[in-house]
This record gives C-alpha cells, structure tokens and sequence, in this order.
C-alpha cells in the first residue's frame, strides 16, 4: 500500500511540474516573436510613442521573468488580465463561457461514453461479424470527416427541416430540458466523433486482453463466455478502457472548438477562435492554459485511476 | 493387464491453419488411443503440431484453427459432434490443461486460491472443502507454505512454483486426464526436476491420464509410459517407453537419438599465453552487480563452455569482452595487452578480433540486407575488399558454411530455414577473419538435428583456422560435446572451472553437482535414481 | 431521403469500379506487386483509387478547371447550370473550378506539412532511439511537455503569435505534429536498435549515418508509412478546420476548408454544394485510412505467420 502511495504522490507531483512546464509553454511562446508585440500589434503605421505607450501598459518594459511571475501569480488567483481588444478583464469574460463549454463537452460525454463502450466490447466479441465491420467502417468515416462536415450534415439533416435549432443561443435561466434540447446538435455532432474513436479503440484493448493466455486458459477451463468476459477479462481491462475514456475526453476539448463555431455556440472556443483573428494574445493564452490544464488533468486522474486497478502494482511481492 | 474401453480415442483427426487465403493442415490422419490411468508422451520438433493435437483433445481449436475430420471420442463423447454446452461441462472437470507458461497463464487479478476453485465451486462443491483439498494438494506438490500460498497473487510466485500451482488446479476436480503442454520448457533444470517430480507422483497417485507434449526426449522418457513422435503433423511411429528408447524403428527416430552422440576430439591440455584473458572482472547494470570478480582465460584453438541458469551472468561477462558493458573493476587482456573498456574506444583491428554469433538468428540477420551485403560488410570494413575480390571472398565464405553460393548470395534472410540463418551468423563472424568468436546459445532455438550440423561445422571452422570459441550454453549435452574448458557459473560467481574431464568427473561443487545431476538422461530410470540419492543426505 | 438514396447510389458505383481497379492494377503491375494488388481487400483498392484521383486533379488542375482559380465569373451564388455546373459563390467564382484548385492547394499544403514534420519528427526520433542516454531523455521529456498541450490549441496559441500565412500555417503544423512523429518514430526505432543486428552492427564499428541509413531505416519503414498516412489525415483535417475557422489558407487562394465556411449559409436553405469541398475532404480521408488500415493488417498478418 505504502508503495502505491508513493507512486501516486510521485505522478501528482509530476503533474503540477507538467502543468508549471505548460504555463512556462504558454506564456513563453510569445517572447517567439520576431520583433515586439507592440509593434506587431499596433502595425507598421504606428508612431514610436504609441509603440512605447503599449508597450509601458502592456508591461513590455519589464524583463520576461517578471512578466511571467506576475501573470502566473494572476492566474492562481483567478485574475487572468486585461484582453487586449476589449480592455475587459479576461476574467469576466470567460466566467459564463467556460460554464457553457463544460455542460456541452459533459453533455457529449454522458451519451459518448457509456455508447462507445458498449459498441466497442461488443464489436471485439463478435469480430469480423458483420455488426463489427459495419461499426468499423462507420467509425473509420466518422474519424475521417472533418468536425464541422459532420457539423453540417446533421443541420442539413435536422435543422434545415426545423426538428432542432441550428443557432444555440442558451441563457443562464433555461430549464435543463430547454438547454438538452437546444444544444443537441453540437452535443450529437461531438458525440459522432468521439464516439468512433472510443470504440475502435475499446475493440483493440478488449481483442488485445482477449488474445492472452490466461484467457485461453478460462475456455479451456470450460468457463461460460459471459464469466470470462465478466471475471477474466473485465478486471484487466479496466486500466486500458480508463486511458481510452481519458484520451477521448480530452479529445473533446480539441472538438468543442470548431462545433462551438458552427453552432455560435458561447463557449470558450468560439470566443478562443475570434481572439486569435484579433490577436489578442492575452485572451488566447488564458484560454490555452485552461484546455491545457484541463488536458492535463485528465491524462493525470487517468493515470492514478489506472495504478489503483492494476494488482501488481497493488500488491508487491 | 486388462483394460477396459479406452478414455479417449483419435481417429484420422485432420487440423487446419488458416494461412492466408486457404485453409493448410496442421495435423493429418492422426490417430491416438489412451486407456484411464496411462501417460502418452507426444514428442517432436517446432510446428510438429504437438500442442495442437493436445488442445485437439479437448475438443478445442484455437482461432484460426480448425478441426476438419475424424473423431474425438472421449469416454463414448464424440467431442466434435457434441455441443458447446457439453464440451465446457468437461473441459475444467474431466478434462484439465496445464499450459507452458503458468506465469501468462494464470490471471494476474484473481489470488492463486480463487482460481484454483473456480470450477469447483461453480458446480457446487462446498467453499470450504474445496480450500482444504487445495492446501493439500499444495502440500503434495510440495509448495512452500502451502497453507498461505494460495492467497497470493500469480506476480507473486516463482515460475516453477507457478507451474506446480497450475498442475495443482488442474487436479482440482479429480480429471480423468490432464493435458500437459510443455510445463517445464521455460525453467531452469534444477527447477525442472522439481516440477517434473511433482507431477509424477500426483499424476499416479490419482491414477490420472495424461498426454505429456514436450520436444525433451530425456524428459519424456521420465514421464510417459509410451511415446508417439510427430514430424509435420503426422505420426512417425509409437511404442511403449523403454522399446522406443532402445530400439527405435524410423530413421527419423534414430536421428533425433544420435544427435547427443556427436563429440569433439580430445585436445592436449592449453600452455602458454592465453588469447584472452579476463582479469577480476565485476561489471553490472545501474547500481546492481550481475558479475563478482570473474576471471578465467581463452587459449587459441580452443572452446571454453561458460554454462550456468538463466541470471547466472554468463552473457554478461560476454558483454564485458565485447565491450558492450565496461567493468566496474578488473580488466580483459588480448595476448597480454588490455583492451579498452569501452567498445567505442577500440580500433578496428582490435574489434576485428572478436565477433559473436547469436542465439536467434532471426533477430541477428537485418532481415531487409542481402546475403551479399550481410556476409560481405566485415570484410569490406575491415579488410578492404570491394567489387569482384569482395564477391569472391563472399562466395568463399558461401562455401565454407555449405551453403551454395550461386543459389543464395542474393537472397533476404527471410528465405532461409533456421539452420541456415545460424550458418550466415557463422559467415558473418568469419567474414572479419577473428581470433575469438563467441557463442552465445547459438544451438538453444534450433531443432536438435540441425544443432548438430551447427555444432560440426563449427568444430570444422576451428580447426581449419584455429579459432578461439567462448561457448555460452545452459544445455550441457552440448558442452559434453564440444568444450575443452568449462566455466560454471552461478550468480554472477565462478563456481568452478577447469578442463572438461575434471569438471565431468567427480569430486564436484554442491552447485555444480546439483546443476549436472539435474540434466534429464534418456534412461527411464534417471528420475527414480536422482530423487533415491538427493533425498538420502537428508534422511 | 436523398442522402441516404445518394449513399446507396455512391456505394453502389464505388465497389464495381474498385473491383475494376484492383483487377487492372493486378494486370498491369510488375508480378511481386501484382500478388499484393490482386488480394488486397476492395476497400483498399477505393482508396488507392480515390488518392490516385486525387493527385490526377491536383497535377492538372489548370487544365481540368473550366474557369480561372481567382476570376469573378458570373453573380453570386448562382444555382447549378451547364456554364457552371456546381454554380457559383458569394463572389461569383465558379465553384466546379474553385473546388478543383483546391485539390492542389488544400492537398498540396498538408501534404508538404506533413513531409516536413516526418522529416525533422522522424530523424530526431530515430537519432535519439540510436543514441540513448541524456540526448534521448533530453528530447523526450521536452516533447512531453509539448505534448502536454492540445495540438489544436497549441497551433491556434503559434498562428496568434505569427499570425496567419500560409508559410507560418505549414511551419507550425509541422512543428506541432513533429512532436508526435517523434514519439512513433523513438518507440519504433526502438524496437530496432534492441535488435541483435544493430548490436553487430556497432561492434564491428559502423558509424551513425550507416546505422540509421541501412539498419534502422530499413526496418523502420513499414510502420513510418502507415503512420505518415495517419498524420496526413490528422494534419489534413487540422488544416482544413484551421481554414474552415478563418484561421489557415487566406483568401483569394482555393481551398476546401473556407469554401465551406464562406458558403456556409447556403446549407440553412437546403442547397449542398457548401458540403461538396467537406465532402472532398472526407472522402480523401477515408481513402487513405482505408489503405492505412489495410497495409496494418499486412504488417500484422505478416507477423502471424511467422
């Protein structure tokens, strides 16, 4: 016990350094640069003052370690700046939007997961059957299409003829039903994707644990099929289909960008999208650092989970 | 003896291997009969579709197998007519397996005890009952601790007291028979006896039946009561044990016999410099030592056999000479002049010197390069030799390892039968013009009629130019065979060394004794005999 | 309705004409390809059909395409007649012929991000496979960190930096996806250098360059291909959405993602040729997942049979 505590001390620690390397990442990309902010953003018709104003306001005039210490004590505190087109503290802008994109990626999951699960086991036990090629044919197109391909055949499908919405516009003081109802569409949309992705990667896991010995084993055993698959193969499989949900969650936050455009959805993409055509730099790399953690997040509580299933790290010698 | 029916009849079984597009037989027109009580061995080389028939037995065909003829009766059940129903209610029951690999075979999630009980208790036996009967039969099999052994998990086992766990759960339901599938090809021999024994006695015990497959014929002659051997899914022939020993009727039966009979001339004893000379070697990987001051020395024209279990560190002191692994401390001498540490740091001339020839040949060949390229990079390298000279000297070395150099200059290793592959290994090493080659277990994968046209020709190369072999083997027939020096080893220490006649003749080492007392011979009475002597110090 | 009768129809069309193909390529290859060709699975055959298709258009695009790339030829969103067959866009450029340059612009610039992060991404990788020790370690644990961040989201932090030009598109995609074709390229590499060959190989003296060049390359390449297949796709459809957002390929120039995005309102009004450039992008993707897939399956059941 005493060493599985430790390994799991030892992955939350390496976590919070991924996270001080990614912020590290973030921040610093933009010392990249060729040139100065400043002068970027102002164009080439700025006078010097005016580049000099901005570069005072913006903090330009500070050597970049001091910069980044005060943007990343900011952030702990929840104080992510001052966008650079509005003038509006960041915080406040993302407040609703990251609400609105975590209830839609959360929507996506509740139907991708348990869905993707099922078809997935299902199309290794029955493989090569013809329920297994046709998922993986529909899955293999699925991935294939662009998000926003899928986007648009579904209101080519369902909105053009008026079943369901193909502009989200949600407030805060929707029932739940309504909000289900109305963000459907990018729900579904997200679903497809992710939803081709888990099972063909569940299948994999599944046909891969189901080729070991200790499962032969179990047949030759003259267990029932059901048995092996509940009391042989599900308790080794836990660890592999956690890391599959894990990498698909976190898929979801790279897809939540382009629906939440072709839906004008208010979520943190959209608004991430429209601060990149802006360059608002201040915005975007608030918004990277929360996809980021997010991400990292994920990756890190997968792994943890995936250590406490695992008996040979569980029990030493 | 009077039998009645017999447990379980085979007639005219046809497998077949999905390869490609077409279906291939892996075994055909095979026919077996086995009474309650009686232990058949099955002997025969690698794709001679021993386990396949074993598996076949139970009515079973692993994925992309299937059976395509004949019958399978056991006990009156016609196992291919019988439903999936009927084959699980005896498969675990009336028909147990005990697989190679007990370490993949078992489930890493479930404890030993619980997997052990499954079927049992799954058709209703009492919880209790079944774990008193497990205790004992751990206690029979001669588990240590067999009160609590139960209750850890597969990780936490030795593989030999694995293998005895599974026999173990394999006898949970009292079978009538028990397939045995290779159990004791992945342990060590003192290991092996261990496991050998054990499952001797409770197969007797029990008066269970049992189909022992192996490609071991000194093993099998231990345990079977008769003997089949297969060549490419087909019978050669069958005979009770001790017939089959003595006087076997198929050529290709004699030859897997004469393979042991092979022996290298006897050498006068080595005098002057030696060629190599390791000196108080430890050498080891992270903070671990693997080898404890090791020293021992290679005179031209020699073999020295370094033999020892796997972990004894035999292939790490290759390393060292090598250079592969730079020693913690001491050194290695090459005609008296010290060799950098450090492969990296040596010149070409002195790489030259020493080649190596590996165990799998599959692995050592770049299976994308061409025999031309292959044989002739060292000779390139090393002696200069470009355009029609390095064709030559590649035909040369052709020749030299019987191969015919018009017909595989060009070919991919891929289009090579193992033999083969080892004989361009050989090519290779010599292509450089060494002093030293080392071995290491170059004969282990190879089929045993090819191992003795490896270990010949070797014998033939070493006269011819007076190489120096260092032989890495943990098969001891083959040091019997070949060596002029043994080395054993145990743990990363010398235990004993010297010329091979006084290693072979008594007074040994306790290590080395048990080591070479525990090499299973061909006489049915070898295991009877061993067990008698060891167990009499202790009574 | 008439989607699922044009998927019926597209099926139905698509399975004779591979079966053709994979019977013509079975004739006309040399006979150690011919084997491969003739038994490879019809979806395989599409595929190589469909990219074949597609690199016919990108390489003559010019003579394919009724109208210019770039030339207002008629008034906006004009429906679908027999001058301009897929009708025209919000600027009245004909679409049939916008829709071909695409082909070349779209593919072409994934194609060569694509080649330029296998080649820094799979160099690396392999080198610090060879090499080991701290090179390795180095590199690895920086590209982990990298890798930490969403690709998506990396590349939109890198375009807001740069800003959006079609050289800063290809260099930071590349850098981005360089990053995971490090990680393939390191672990199949290393896979190789375990091998006893390689082990000969050193001890005999052989330098880097021979190394890389005749052992490790060699051996490495199958599973490099297929992966370079995935990665298009990935850097195709990462593209393609990039552009889609406003983000990648800048107007005037044809390309599919901001064909979609421009025409977008159309499909609210029931008209699909907003869809055909999505629909390109598919269909090029599924055909190279379908050879990818089957060219997997060779190496696996190559493997098999050993």
């Amino acid at each position: 016990m005493h060493l599985v505590l430790m390994m799991i001390l030892q992955r939350l620690a390496l976590g919070v350094l991924t996270l001080f390397v990614v912020s590290l990442v973030i921040f610093g990309a933009t010392e990249l640069l060729p040139g100065d902010l400043a002068s970027t953003l102002l164009g080439q018709s700025a006078t010097p003052e005016t580049v000099a104003a901005l570069r005072a306001q913006l903090g330009l005039d500070q050597p970049a370690p001091v910069r980044y210490w005060a943007w990343l004590t900011g952030v702990l505190q929840g104080d992510f700046g001052v966008s650079l087109a509005t003038r509006r503290p960041i915080a406040d802008m993302l407040a609703t939007r990251l609400g609105n994109t975590v209830f839609l990626a959360l929507y996506a999951a509740a139907i991708a997961v348990p869905l993707s699960l099922i078809l997935g086991v299902l199309a290794a036990l029955w493989r090569n059957s013809l329920f297994d090629r046709v998922a993986n044919a529909g899955a293999l197109s699925a991935i294939s299409f662009p998000e926003f391909f899928l986007a648009y055949i579904l209101i080519f499908l369902l909105a053009q003829s008026g079943y369901f919405p193909s502009m989200t516009r949600i407030s805060p003081n929707m029932s739940l039903g309504d909000k289900l109802y109305v963000t459907f569409l990018p729900a579904l949309t997200l679903t497809l994707v992710v939803t081709a992705h888990m099972m063909r990667m569940t299948r994999a896991a599944i046909i891969n644990l189901m080729a070991q010995p200790y499962i032969e084993m179990a047949r030759l055993k003259g267990l029932s099929p059901l048995r092996i698959v509940l009391r042989h193969a599900l308790p080794n499989a836990l660890a592999p289909i956690i890391n599959v949900i894990a990498i698909n969650l976190a898929y979801l936050i790279t897809g939540v960008v382009v629906v939440e455009v072709v839906f004008v959805y208010p979520g943190l993409g959209q608004l991430m999208v429209d601060s990149v055509s802006k360059r608002d730099i201040a915005v975007v790399q608030a918004i990277a650092l929360i996809f980021a953690s997010a991400y990292v997040l994920l990756n890190l509580t997968a792994d943890v989970l995936s250590t406490l299933t695992n008996p040979r790290l569980m029990r030493r010698k | 003896m009077t039998r009645g029916a017999p447990l379980l009849t085979i007639r005219d079984l046809t497998v077949e291997g999905h390869a490609g597009e077409d279906w291939q037989p892996i075994i055909e027109n095979m026919n077996l009969t086995l009474h309650r009580g009686e232990v058949l061995g099955l002997i025969g080389e690698s794709g001679a579709g021993k386990s396949t028939l074993g598996l076949a037995a139970m009515g079973f065909a692993r994925d992309g197998c299937r059976i395509s003829g004949g019958e399978i009766l056991f006990d009156g059940i016609d196992l291919r007519k019988a439903s999936e129903r009927v084959k699980r209610g005896l498969r675990g029951q009336r028909i147990a397996y005990v697989a190679q690999s007990a370490a993949a075979s078992f489930n890493p999630a479930h404890k030993l005890i619980d997997q052990y009980g499954e079927v049992p208790v799954l058709k209703g036996q009492p919880r209790r009952k079944v774990a008193a009967e497990a205790v004992a039969l751990y206690r029979k099999m001669q588990l240590p601790a067999p009160e609590e052994i139960g209750f850890r998990y597969p990780h936490q086992v030795s593989g030999g007291q694995l293998q005895r766990a599974m026999t173990a759960m394999a006898m949970a339901c009292r079978p009538d028979l028990i397939i045995f599938d290779e159990p004791t090809t992945a342990l060590d021999v003192t290991t092996q006896i261990e496991v050998l024994s054990a499952i001797r006695d409770i197969v007797r015990d029990h008066d269970t039946a049992a189909i022992y497959i192996t490609h071991d014929l000194a093993v099998v002659a231990q345990m079977a009561d008769r003997i089949k051997i297969l060549l490419r899914g087909r019978e050669v022939e069958e005979a009770d044990t001790r017939t089959m020993l003595a006087s076997p009727k198929e050529d290709y039966t004699r030859s897997l016999w004469a393979v042991r009979s092979f022996q290298r001339e006897v050498q006068p004893p080595a005098t002057g410099q030696p060629l190599v000379s390791v000196q108080g070697v430890t050498a080891g990987y992270g903070k671990v030592d693997i080898l404890h001051d090791i020293s021992f020395d290679i005179h031209a024209g020699r073999t020295v056999a370094v033999v020892g279990e796997s972990g004894s560190g035999k292939s790490t002191a290759a390393r060292v000479i090598t250079g592969l692994l730079p020693p913690r401390a001491g050194q290695v001498l090459f005609e008296g002049v010290p060799l950098p540490p450090d492969y990296r740091s040596r010149s070409r001339a002195q790489l030259r010197q020493c080649q190596m020839i590996y165990q799998m040949a599959d692995t050592a060949l770049n299976p994308k390069l061409r025999l031309r390229e292959l044989i002739g990079r060292p000779a390139q390298m090393y002696l200069g030799l470009s355009g029609r000279a390095l064709d030559s000297r590649v035909r040369e070395l052709l020749d030299l390892i019987e191969l015919e150099p018009d017909k595989f200059i060009d070919r991919l290793p891929g289009e090579l039968s193992g033999g083969q592959k080892q004989r361009i290994g050989i090519a290779r090493a010599l292509a450089a013009e060494p002093r030293l080659i080392i071995c290491d277990e170059v004969t282990s994968a190879l089929d045993q009629i090819v191992q003795e046209g490896i270990l010949k020709l070797l014998d033939k190369l070493q006269r011819e130019f007076r190489l120096a072999y260092m032989f890495i083997t943990h098969d001891l027939a083959t040091v019997r065979a070949i060596a002029d020096e043994v080395v054993i080893m145990q743990q990363g220490r010398i235990v004993e060394q010297g010329p091979k006649a006084d290693i072979f003749s008594p007074p040994h080492e306790p290590y080395s004794e048990l080591l070479l007392s525990s090499v299973p011979e061909m006489d049915p009475d070898w295991l009877n005999r061993l067990l008698k002597t060891r167990s009499l110090p202790g009574l | 309705m008439g989607v699922v009768v044009f998927l019926i129809a597209f099926v139905a069309v698509s399975i004779p004409l591979s079966w053709a193909f994979r019977a013509a390529l079975a004739r006309l290859l040399p006979r150690d390809m011919a084997y491969a060709a003739g038994t490879m699975p019809l979806t395989a055959a599409f595929g190589l059909m469909v990219v074949g298709l597609y690199v016919f258009v990108a390489l003559f695009a010019p003579l394919l395409a009724p109208f210019p790339e770039r030339a207002v030829v008629g008034s906006q969103f004009q429906p679908w007649d027999s001058t301009h067959w897929l009708g025209t866009d919000r600027l009245g450029r004909d679409m049939l012929s916008r829709l071909i340059y695409g082909a070349r612009n779209t593919v072409g610039i994934a194609f060569a991000t694509t080649a330029l992060a296998f080649l820094v991404g799979s160099l690396l990788g392999i080198w610090a496979a060879l090499r080991g020790g701290w090179l390795d370690q180095g590199l690895s644990r920086f590209v982990d960190a990298l890798m930490a961040i969403p690709s998506l989201i990396f590349s939109l932090l890198l375009l807001t930096i740069f800003g959006t030009s079609v050289l800063t598109l290809i260099l930071v995609i590349a850098a981005v996806d360089a990053t995971r074709v490090y990680r393939i390229a390191r672990s199949v590499a290393q896979g190789v250098v375990v091998m006893d060959y390689v082990e000969a190989a050193r001890l005999r003296g052989e330098g880097t360059w021979y190394l890389i060049r005749r052992e490790i390359l060699p051996n490495a390449l199958a599973p490099l291909v297929a992966e370079f297949g995935l990665r298009f796709c990935f850097v195709f459809l990462t593209i393609s959405s990039l552009s889609f957002l406003g983000l990648g390929i800048q107007p005037p120039t044809a390309d599919w993602g901001s064909m979609v995005r421009d025409n977008a309102t159309l499909i609210t009004f029931g008209d699909v040729t907003p869809l055909l450039p999505a629909g390109a992008i598919a269909l090029l993707t599924v055909a190279v997942n379908f050879i990818v897939d089957w060219q997997l399956y060779r190496a696996s059941g190559l493997k098999e049979r050993i």
